[in-house]
């Protein structure tokens, strides 16, 4: 049974509160139950609180399905990018290094990757995800677009991202506040910005020759 | 890739994201259209649906070849025996002098030329019994007992009687092929390799 259309996952970092009641209920999805497969990354813990939950953004063209030599990462028809099949999954790890959210985790003991696949059990009979059921400041929510725009006036979803050259469409939305001018979140921009006080940093990168490569 | 591509990977001109497909298929990186996918993409495919579907071609095409390569396989057989059976009997040819081999007594010898090994025993006054000699469990060599009238296979443990041939004891299960044999002017004759099972 597919994950009805009208319901979808909202990611709002903005609200996160870093207090991984995710992380536990993730442990207790029946689909990987005793094993989390949401990270909570700490962004610059020297200067900010802020926390960011990563949960599988499910792509539409998904890199980790992409890279699989086994054929063994499936979406399927309501865009849930699925845990590898255990048939064919050979553990070559691929899959964990290509993903742009860093979502596979491999499970070595089981020779088997296992990702976030938004609770399929409980999504797919209308459920909210174990995540979203729990979160505190609704960080991770689970909703029809049309109450998210009720309940959040001041945000608006979207779903490209961009990594490099790579853009990516997502199922799982990006809150945003709504009057950023941005369509699409540049994820790997923060890598190119001078770091406070050390602009030479960029200059250094632009003087250093190109060594006959162009 | 240059440190310089690096930084200018900032002021990349932003493709445009590719557009979500209709009937929620996966979208290629490439975003072209699933015509003009390489087959391998569409023999591989990301969505569980297409991932399990066999279309009716391949599923006929399957079931041809397969039973096309059975029927082809039955024919081959067919012929084959066919053409045993049309083959020129099998040689006579003199293995041994009554007078050689004392009662009781056993020699290998080759029939027809170049075969395996064949066992030749002397049973009694004018009568030889002669099989080949691997064991029709696993190829060792059979050993004669004749005091206790019976063929020994000393790998696994496995027993012939020695007037027919047939298992006795142990592993094999298939009696060992015997050799025809014919006692004439003092001499034997192989005339033929009765294959059995």
């Amino acid at each position: 049974m597919p994950v009805p259309a009208d319901l979808e996952f909202f990611v709002d970092p903005g609200r996160c509160i870093g207090c991984q009641a995710c992380i536990q209920a993730c442990t207790e999805c029946d689909t990987h139950r005793g094993v989390s497969m949401i990270q909570l990354d700490v962004l610059d813990r020297a200067h900010s609180t802020q926390t960011v939950p990563v949960v599988c953004m499910h792509c539409e063209s998904p890199t980790c399905a992409e890279v699989c030599p086994a054929d063994a990462i499936k979406r399927t028809e309501d865009g849930v990018v699925q845990t590898a099949r255990k048939p064919r999954c050979i553990a070559c790890n691929n899959c964990v290094l290509a993903c742009p959210f860093g979502v596979p985790k491999m499970s070595t003991g089981m020779h088997l990757m296992m990702k976030c696949d938004m609770c399929y059990d409980r999504t797919s009979v209308g459920l909210k995800p174990m995540c979203a059921s729990v979160c505190p400041s609704q960080a991770l929510a689970f909703g029809t677009r049309e109450e998210m725009e009720r309940l959040r006036p001041g945000s608006r979803a979207i779903r490209s991202f961009q990594f490099g050259a790579q853009v990516i469409r997502t199922k799982v939305n990006m809150m945003i506040p709504r009057d950023a001018q941005e369509e699409i979140v540049d994820v790997t921009a923060s890598m190119y910005e001078p770091t406070i006080g050390q602009e030479v940093l960029d200059t250094a990168f632009a003087d250093v020759p190109d060594g006959g490569a162009s | 890739m240059s440190r310089r591509d690096l930084v200018s990977a900032r002021d990349l001109v932003r493709p445009a994201a590719p557009a979500a497909t209709a009937d929620g298929q996966t979208t290629p990186p490439d975003g072209r259209p699933p015509a003009e996918q390489p087959k391998w993409r569409r023999d591989f495919p990301i969505d569980w649906g297409q991932d399990e579907y066999v279309s009716r071609r391949d599923l006929v095409k399957f079931m041809v070849l397969t039973s096309g390569a059975f029927a082809v396989g039955q024919a081959y057989l067919v012929l084959r025996s066919a053409r045993d059976r049309g083959a020129a009997a099998p040689p006579v040819v003199a293995i041994a002098r009554v007078d050689d081999l004392a009662i009781g007594e056993a020699r290998t010898f080759t029939y027809p030329e170049g075969s395996t090994p064949r066992l030749l025993v002397r049973t009694g006054d004018s009568s030889f019994v002669a099989y080949d000699q691997q064991c029709t469990h696993l190829l060792c060599p059979v050993v004669p007992a004749v005091a206790e009238g019976k063929l020994h296979c000393p790998c696994h443990n496995g027993w012939f009687d020695l007037a027919t041939g047939r298992p006795l004891a142990g592993p094999p299960r298939r009696p060992l092929p015997r050799v025809l044999l014919e006692v004439r002017d003092g001499t034997v004759y192989a005339t033929g390799v009765e294959e059995r099972t």
